[in-house]
């Protein structure tokens, strides 16, 4: 009987007041989005559309756009916290970009995520949705020969709603500040290798995701305290919903069922990864100017680790590191799955 | 006996791409019957039927609204082929194709190998009784229970309604003369069987059954075809394939050499941005037919790979998209690997020893306290896992299947009392490992230990407790390793034969055990047990060591084995 395997109904009962609770936060704190250039009447019937929130990202815009053009979004609604470098001006010009603007909190909005959830629930309602950072750049099971739609309509075909694409952190080879990364250049030439299997998997009884830690940062900055290590398991594309929402970065949703993206009777489901440019030479700047805007996850402890891991040693490279050739080097080594997607 | 094919076409959405394919079957020769779904958007519909106003060959049937599962789907069929053969009287073949069906030849192809036996009906055709045909489905019970709910839209009540019936044992009566057969619904029947089914006497009594029948469009004309047809020939000329998941398999642009290769008349399903895939076929040459048979096999194998992919996965991957529960992994770990126990107690250099005589990476204790030992001790193991003990201990499964899996050799570690146990019912339970344990030797240390007595005692309580733990569980019914376990008394009675036989099930030379590492002084350990007897404590793991002897209890040669 499938009512047995319920969870307690309270248990269910608490969740569903979570999801309503973020939604009302969602709604509210989204009326501090002001917008810059609403092109949102332009999105077709069917397009899938990326969610971001940035600030002070100029100089990767160029590459990020380009990626994600080349694998299909129709369109970019993009939040900017207060940027001052330009980023704002850059992106309003873009003809797919829908741009908004707060000078408000980013750690007091969730770290972004009421916004994007605000956001979500005014123009993704019935698409399916990308949300992922101006660093994360996801790649899929045949991702050179399939567009993101070719993916998305399999998807829709196997009544499958959300995709999950764990983060792969990317370093290069030395010090961070060996190659200075151009504006436009792809990030991959420089922070071309990652850790091939040292990711930690937990699962999450209350949400039902699973927590992924580990990688690079978690032997690099966080061999001591690895629960304290960033969370690497995302589910950044879902065919959004009125009524879901994010809990926690794009690490979990509710309703729960969206966080079932993996198999639990031993086969695979198919999965991609969000390959994570995080490591490049402006990073040193950047972890020293958040670790006085003290506006990130746990007062920032993420980059106070960094920083002080940065100043003495900044090289992730090992001998056991691999470097990125195609998905389906990533698809051998079992950090992403075709799952039946052949 | 000239063959001229008639195709019946189901659309249903993306009507430009089906008003495509339309014209290239009418213009490959072939006379169409386009069946739209009545669901369909009007303005689409006028559009395509437009487009395809210069071709007399093509006509539209009366539209349905179809529904998956349903019989509209089989109402459709009928009236649309009914139409055909009305209509194009020199239609000898007729040949079920849906809207995102690809053909892959020219149609002169097909009709080529038609016409080398024209009199044949290719139609999927199994016997419902013989299982295995449909994927995680009903097989009889679909002839035998009553369906009037929609799958799709009312899954709970279909399920509902399913359950009540089975409790009630409900049968309903299959109409005399009827064997339920089932088959792939892209069929190709000849226009005698197709006219007897059309016009049979007790068609309305058989339509009356298989309304209620599920998924009728997968068996009214495999049932039929049984009553009418003379020369069945049971496979459909449609490559069509399943995922695993009851969907149709869907090809793409990279599909493109391997569909040219399997020399298939049609394709389903191709997913509708597969422009590479559109251009290309039909691809071959009208002009000089050829009636070669397809040969499908290693698309089969693909698509049977990417099946196994999705319900089995790979042995001993954790990860984002698979997380399997305790037991059912389908292999706990990718390959063998090994486990010594109490070795490096009695033999301080085992390691490189061992290193030096078996082909396989020789780990430390990985589960030390204090951190991972790697082999060379070196900081970072295989796939990059640290040596820090917090990472290993927050997912030590992780941290064992990766080390297995990132192994280019077979990897080996030592084990004791002293480390985390964890993992003990894992490797337990695995018959990708092998245990060797000799269990008590963890007393060898403590024998040469400067430790005072009452220290000495209290460890050798907890590690003694710790191994009977573990003994427990290597001796329960859920063994899978394959195990040997020696106790200490034993080991050193014999060494040189015991490690021996572990050199040999670890594929190397046996002979290699002849000289033996520097071992460790056990004289006294007799004495020493009897100490920890005078101070309460039993020793139950270390085997026969007499008492008063300060010697050891056997000669340092080989004895016998017992």
């Amino acid at each position: 009987m499938p009512r047995l395997t319920r969870w307690p109904i309270w248990k269910r009962l608490r969740r569903r007041a979570r999801r309503q609770w973020l939604v009302a936060r969602a709604v509210r704190r989204g009326r501090a989005l002001r917008p810059v250039m609403d092109r949102t009447r332009r999105i077709g019937a069917g397009e899938i559309l990326a969610f971001v929130t940035l600030r002070n990202e100029l100089p990767r815009l160029p590459y990020f756009l380009a990626h994600y053009r080349r694998l299909g979004i129709g369109h970019f609604l993009v939040v900017d916290n207060a940027s001052s470098d330009g980023s704002a001006e850059w992106l309003a010009e873009q003809p797919d970009v829908s741009l908004w603007r707060t000078e408000a909190s980013y750690k007091e909005s969730r770290f972004g995520m009421d916004w994007l959830n605000c956001l979500l629930r005014r123009h993704g309602s019935g698409h399916w949705c990308l949300t992922v950072d101006p660093d994360e750049f996801l790649v899929y099971p045949h991702h050179d020969t399939r567009p993101l739609q070719a993916l998305t309509d399999w998807l829709d075909a196997g009544e499958i709603r959300s995709f999950s694409a764990m983060l792969l952190d990317m370093y290069p080879k030395g010090s961070l500040e060996a190659e200075p990364y151009r504006p436009g250049q792809d990030p991959f030439e420089i922070a071309r290798w990652f850790d091939p299997a040292n990711y930690t998997i937990r699962k999450n009884s209350e949400y039902g995701n699973l927590w992924i830690q580990g990688g690079p940062r978690g032997r690099a900055f966080f061999a001591d305290n690895p629960q304290n290590g960033p969370a690497l398991n995302k589910i950044p594309l879902v065919r959004w919903e009125r009524g879901y929402a994010y809990v926690s970065s794009t690490h979990m949703l509710l309703p729960r069922a969206l966080n079932l993206v993996y198999d639990q009777d031993g086969g695979e489901k198919a999965s991609g990864c969000l390959l994570h440019a995080k490591f490049l030479s402006t990073f040193v700047q950047k972890s020293a100017e958040e670790l006085t805007r003290r506006q990130h996850y746990a007062d920032s402890q993420e980059y106070r680790a960094y920083h002080s891991g940065l100043q003495e040693d900044p090289d992730f490279w090992c001998a056991q590191s691999r470097e990125l050739q195609d998905w389906r080097q990533l698809e051998d080594l079992g950090l992403i799955s075709k799952g039946n997607w052949a | 006996m000239t063959v001229r094919l008639g195709v019946v076409m189901l659309c249903h959405d993306e009507l430009p791409v089906a008003a495509r394919l339309a014209r290239v079957w009418a213009e490959g020769g072939a006379s169409v019957a386009v069946h739209v779904d009545a669901k369909a958007p009007p303005d689409g519909v006028e559009t395509m039927q437009q487009d395809l106003a210069d071709l007399p060959q093509v006509v539209f049937s009366p539209r349905h609204s179809c529904e998956w599962g349903m019989f509209s789907l089989v109402k459709a069929t009928q009236d649309a082929a009914a139409l055909l053969l009305d209509r194009f009287e020199d239609v000898t073949h007729v040949l079920v194709v849906s809207g995102s069906c690809l053909p892959l030849r020219p149609v002169a192809d097909l009709v080529a190998f038609l016409a080398l036996h024209p009199r044949r009906d290719f139609i999927e055709s199994v016997t419902a009784a013989d299982v295995g045909w449909t994927v995680g489905g009903l097989n009889e019970e679909r002839f035998t229970l009553r369906f009037p709910f929609s799958f799709r839209r009312r899954r709970k009540l279909f399920d509902r309604y399913v359950a009540l019936q089975r409790r009630l044992r409900f049968r309903r009566r299959i109409p005399q003369g009827l064997v339920p057969h089932l088959g792939s619904q892209w069929w190709c029947l000849t226009r005698t069987t197709l006219r007897a089914i059309l016009a049979d006497p007790r068609r309305a009594e058989f339509d009356r059954y298989f309304a209620k029948v599920w998924i009728p469009d997968e068996s009214y004309f495999q049932t039929l075809a049984r009553r009418h047809s003379q020369n069945i020939e049971s496979r459909s000329l449609t490559l069509a394939k399943f995922d695993g998941q009851g969907k149709p398999y869907i090809f793409y642009d990279d599909h493109l050499e391997m569909l040219e290769q399997s020399r298939c008349f049609v394709a389903r399903k191709i997913w509708r941005g597969a422009a590479r895939l559109h251009a290309h076929f039909p691809h071959g040459d009208p002009a000089r037919p050829a009636a070669d048979e397809p040969r499908p096999e290693r698309l089969d194998r693909v698509v049977s790979q990417a099946v196994a992919r999705r319900s089995l996965g790979r042995p001993g991957l954790y990860m984002q998209s698979r997380f399997p529960l305790k037991d059912r992994e389908n292999g706990k770990t990718s390959a063998p690997y090994a486990v010594l126990q109490g070795f490096t107690d009695l033999f301080p250099d085992f390691e490189s020893w061992l290193a030096e005589r078996v082909d396989a990476d020789v780990h430390g204790h990985l589960f030390a306290v204090h951190g991972a030992e790697f082999a060379g001790r070196a900081p970072i193991g295989p796939g990059g896992l640290s040596d820090s003990a917090a990472l290993r201990d927050l997912d030590p499964r992780g941290f064992v299947a990766n080390l297995i899996r990132m192994s280019d050799r077979m990897p080996l570690w030592q084990f004791s009392p002293r480390d985390g146990q964890e993992m003990n019912w894992f490797t337990a339970t695995d018959p990708n490992a092998r245990i060797f344990v000799i269990t008590g030797a963890w007393a060898v240390p403590l024998l040469h230990s400067d430790m005072p007595f009452d220290d000495i005692r209290r460890v050798a309580a907890i590690l003694q407790r710790t191994e009977l733990a573990q003994m427990e569980v290597l001796n329960s019914v859920w063994l899978k390793a394959q195990t040997q376990v020696w106790d200490l008394g034993d080991f050193c009675a014999r060494p040189a034969a015991v490690l021996g036989g572990i050199l040999r099930a670890l594929g190397a030379d046996p002979e290699a055990a002849a000289d033996l590492p520097p071992m460790r002084e056990i004289a006294g350990m007799g004495r020493f047990l009897q100490r920890l007897r005078n101070a309460g404590l039993r020793p139950q793991l270390m085997g026969d060591f007499p008492a008063s002897d300060t010697a050891p209890s056997v000669p340092p040669q080989e004895r016998p084995a017992p």
